[in-house]
C-alpha cells in the first residue's frame, strides 16, 4: 500500500509519512481502512484459533483437551471477538476505504476522530484478551453475558470485560458519527441520496443502527458494573431487580446488532453481482426501501431471542409475526439479486463466486431463522445446535463471505495489483465446501436435541460432531490461504487496470480513480449526472 | 460540501439520548409488568375489603404457598400450611415461619410472585412482609402473617393461584449501620 503521489499534485508532501508513525498518527481514510482490515484479519485468526479449540474438544464425546471452565472462556471469547473484533471492524475498514471513493470525496469528514475510532479497538481487545491470562480467567458467561451469570457468578475479571465493551462501543459510535457525517455532507455535486451506491446506503443505515443501539449496550454493561460494584439491583432479584430485564435490554441492542453485521454485506454483494452480471442492479429503489424497512423492523423483534422466558401469549404472537415480517424485505433483496443475474452475461471471478455463495447460503440461514421465529417450534430449537447452525450460516457464509467477496473485488483497486485468480478460486471452493461441512450437520444434531455451550455431549451425536470438526479445521486453515493471496497480490501481483473489471467506469466513482488511487481520493469533486 | 458541525452535534445528542433510553427501559419495564401483571409482579398493601362484596360473586379457589430459599441462604423458611381452600372476596391469613439457625445475625428479604401471572392483579395483600428487610439475630425465630383477599372478578378459568416467595440473603449488601438500624 505504498501509494506514490501523482506528479500532477503540486503538494508533494501530501503523501504518507514514513515508518511506524504513519500508522499511529494517520488521518487518511485509506490508511485507517487498511488498519481496520488488518486488525480484523488478525482477530479472525485469534477468534478462529478459539473455534479450533472448541471443535477439537468436541471432536469426540468426553473431555479430552480442555477443562469445562476453559471451554466456556473459549466459546465466550470466540463470540465476542468474531462479532466485535472481526465482522464489525472489517465493515468499518471497507467503509473507510470505499465511502469517500464512492461518493467522490477527498477523505472522511472527521479524519482525527477516525484515527481515534481505530486506535480504541486494539486497546479494547488488548484488555479483553489479557483477561484470559489472569488467574480468575476470562469472561466465561457466553457472548450474550446474561445476568446473573455475568454479575453474581462472574469471574473477577468481568470488570475488564465491561470496560472493554465500553471502549469498543465508543469506537463504533465515533466511527458511525464519522460515516454519517461524511455521507450526508460530502457527496459529489449531483449525487442525490437515491443515486448513492448501495454500499454507501447500507452503511448509512448501519451507522444509524449503531448510534441507536451501541449506547444501549453501554447502558447494559454500566448497569452490570453498578450491580457488581455499587450495590444496585438492576438485575438482582434479591434487591427487587429482574434478570429477565437484562435479556430485554441486551436483545434490544442485540437484534439491531445482528443487522449491523449483515447490511453492509448486502451492499457489497449488490455491487459485485451487478459488475459480474454486467447489468445494473435490478430494482435499486426497492433495495433501498428493503434496507430501510429491515432496519426499522429490527427494533421491534428483540424478544424472539427469549421466547422461553415465560412471556404472555400476546407477546409471543407479536414478536413471532414481526419477526416473520422481516422475511419480506429480505426476500425482496434476494429476489433482486437473482433478477440481476437473470439473463446477465455472468462471469465467475472469485468475488462473484463468493457473492453467489453469499446469496444462496445466507438464504439457508434466513430460512432457519424463519423456523426459529415460530414460537412452538422455537421451544424445541431454543439453545440447541440448530441455533448455532442458524447464526453461523448468516454470519460466516453471510457476513464473512460478503467481506471476503468485497476484499477480492476491491483489492486490485487498493493495491494496484491483481490477486492470483487460480488461488482465489481454490480459496473459494475450499471455503465453500468446508463451511457447509462445518455448519450443515449442526442443524441435524440441533434438531436431535444437542444443547449448545457444553464441552461434552451424548454419544449419539458423535459422528456428526466429528464431521463438523473436520469441516471446521479445513475452513480454519483455508483462511491462511487468503492471507497468502493478499500478501502475494500486494508484493508480486501483476498490474491491474484502472477499471479493474470490465466496463466498471460508468457504475461507480471508485473505478474512475487510478489503481492504486491517489492518497487523497478526489481533490476535485466529480460531477454526478 | 456542507458544514459537519451541525450533523455531528445532532448525532452526539442521539448517542446521549439512547444511553439515557437504556436506563429508561428499567422503569418502563416495571410499569409495563405492573399494568399487564406480567411476571407475576404484585403491588404493595391493598385496600380492597371484604365488606362490600356480595355473597353471590364469591366462589371457591385453591391457593398454594411455595417457599424457596435463594442459593446460599441458610435460614429455614416455611409456610404454616402448603395450601388453602378459600372463598374469593373473603379475607384470609396465613403464617410464615422464619428461623435463623446460624450463629450470626443476618438480614433477609422476600420477593413474591404470583402465578399464573394473569391472576396477579386479582391477588391483593393487605398485610405482607414482602419487600421488607427482615433482620434475625443468631438463632432467632419469627412468625409473620400474610393477609390477603382475592378479587371475585378473577377470570373463571383460573381455578387456583400459587403464591411463591423467594428468600434472599442481603446481609452483605447492607452496611453495619444499616443493619443496626433495622
Amino acid at each position: 500500500m505504498s501509494t506514490i503521489v501523482e506528479t500532477h499534485d503540486d503538494h508533494g508532501h501530501h503523501g504518507p509519512a514514513k515508518g511506524l508513525t504513519r500508522w499511529l498518527y494517520t488521518t487518511n481514510h485509506k490508511d485507517i481502512g487498511t488498519l481496520y482490515l488488518w486488525f480484523s484479519f488478525l482477530m479472525l485468526f485469534i477468534g478462529g484459533a478459539m473455534a479450533m479449540v472448541i471443535r477439537a474438544e468436541l471432536f469426540e464425546p468426553g473431555l479430552q483437551i480442555v477443562q469445562p471452565e476453559f471451554f466456556n472462556q473459549m466459546t465466550t471469547n470466540h463470540g465476542l471477538i468474531m462479532v466485535f473484533g472481526v465482522i464489525m471492524p472489517a465493515f468499518v475498514g471497507l467503509a473507510n476505504w470505499m465511502i469517500p471513493m464512492q461518493i467522490g470525496a477527498p477523505d472522511m469528514a472527521l479524519p482525527r476522530l477516525n484515527n481515534l475510532s481505530f486506535w480504541l479497538l486494539p486497546m479494547a481487545f488488548g484488555i479483553l484478551i489479557s483477561t484470559l491470562f489472569m488467574p480468575a480467567g476470562g469472561p466465561n458467561f457466553g457472548w450474550t453475558f446474561y445476568a446473573p451469570l455475568s454479575t453474581t457468578y462472574a469471574p473477577d475479571t468481568v470488570t475488564f470485560f465491561i470496560f472493554s465493551v465500553h471502549v469498543m462501543g465508543a469506537s463504533s459510535i465515533l466511527g458511525s458519527i464519522n460515516i454519517i457525517t461524511t455521507i450526508l455532507n460530502m457527496r459529489a455535486p449531483g449525487m442525490t441520496l437515491m443515486k448513492m451506491p448501495l454500499f454507501v446506503w447500507s452503511w448509512l443505515i448501519t451507522a444509524y443502527l449503531l448510534i441507536a443501539v451501541m449506547p444501549v449496550l453501554a447502558g447494559t454493561v454500566t448497569m452490570m458494573l453498578m450491580d457488581i460494584h455499587f450495590g444496585t439491583s438492576f438485575f438482582d432479584a434479591a434487591g427487587g431487580g429482574d434478570p429477565v430485564l437484562f435479556q430485554h435490554i441486551f436483545w434490544f441492542f442485540g437484534h439491531p446488532e445482528v443487522y449491523i453485521m449483515i447490511l453492509p454485506a448486502f451492499g457489497i454483494v449488490s455491487h459485485i453481482i451487478e459488475t459480474f452480471s454486467r447489468k445494473p442492479i435490478f430494482g435499486y429503489s426497492s433495495m433501498v426501501y428493503a434496507l430501510t424497512s429491515i432496519a426499522v423492523l429490527s427494533f421491534v423483534v428483540w424478544a424472539h431471542h427469549m421466547f422461553t422466558v415465560g412471556m404472555p401469549l400476546a407477546g409471543e404472537l407479536f414478536f413471532m409475526y414481526s419477526t416473520m415480517l422481516i422475511a419480506i424485505p429480505t426476500g425482496v433483496k434476494v429476489f433482486n439479486w437473482v433478477a440481476t443475474m437473470f439473463r446477465g452475461s455472468i462471469s465467475f471471478e472469485t468475488p462473484m463466486l463468493f457473492a453467489i455463495a453469499f446469496v444462496s447460503l445466507f438464504t439457508i440461514g434466513g430460512f432457519s431463522g424463519l423456523m426459529l421465529a415460530i414460537v412452538p417450534a422455537d421451544f424445541q430449537y431454543h439453545d440447541t445446535y440448530f441455533v448455532v447452525a442458524h447464526f453461523h450460516y448468516v454470519l460466516v457464509p453471510g457476513s464473512l463471505f460478503g467481506i471476503i467477496a468485497g476484499v477480492y473485488y476491491w483489492l486490485p483497486k487498493w493495491t494496484g495489483n491483481m490477486y492470483d485468480e487460480t488461488l482465489g478460486k481454490l480459496h473459494f471452493w475450499l471455503s465453500f465446501f468446508s463451511v457447509n461441512l462445518t455448519f450443515f450437520p449442526m442443524h441435524f444434531v440441533g434438531l436431535a436435541g444437542m444443547p449448545r455451550r457444553y464441552p461434552d455431549y451424548a454419544l449419539q451425536f458423535a459422528d456428526f460432531n466429528a464431521i463438523v470438526s473436520v469441516g471446521a479445521f479445513i475452513f480454519g486453515f483455508t483462511q491462511l490461504l487468503l492471507l497468502f493471496i493478499v500478501i502475494k497480490s500486494i508484493r508480486t501481483g501483476k498490474k491491474a487496470s484502472d477499471e479493474v473489471w470490465e466496463d466498471t467506469k460508468d457504475w461507480g466513482l471508485e473505478w474512475t480513480l487510478d489503481s492504486p488511487p491517489p492518497y487523497h481520493s478526489f481533490t476535485v469533486q466529480p460531477e454526478v449526472k | 460540501m456542507k458544514d459537519s458541525k451541525q450533523t455531528v452535534k445532532k448525532l452526539a445528542l442521539l448517542t446521549v439520548g439512547m444511553f439515557a433510553f437504556a436506563f429508561l427501559l428499567v422503569p418502563i419495564y416495571d410499569v409495563f409488568c405492573e399494568i399487564t401483571g406480567l411476571n407475576g409482579k404484585i403491588e404493595g398493601p391493598s385496600t380492597l375489603s371484604s365488606v362490600n362484596i356480595e355473597e353471590v360473586d364469591k366462589r371457591e379457589m385453591l391457593i398454594q404457598f411455595v417457599t424457596h430459599n435463594n442459593e446460599a441462604m441458610p435460614w429455614t423458611f416455611t409456610s404454616e400450611i402448603s395450601q388453602l381452600r378459600i372463598k374469593t372476596g373473603v379475607q384470609q391469613s396465613v403464617m410464615f415461619v422464619f428461623e435463623n439457625k446460624t450463629s450470626e445475625d443476618m438480614v433477609g428479604q422476600v420477593i413474591p410472585s404470583v402465578s399464573p401471572g394473569r391472576g396477579a392483579e386479582y391477588f391483593h395483600k393487605t398485610e405482607c412482609f414482602c419487600f421488607e428487610q427482615q433482620k434475625l439475630l443468631a438463632g432467632e425465630r419469627v412468625e409473620l402473617p400474610v393477609v390477603f383477599i382475592v378479587d371475585p372478578n378473577i377470570p373463571l378459568d383460573i381455578g387456583s393461584l400459587s403464591l411463591g416467595y423467594t428468600l434472599f440473603d442481603i446481609t452483605d449488601q447492607l452496611s453495619e449501620n444499616q443493619i443496626a438500624a433495622l
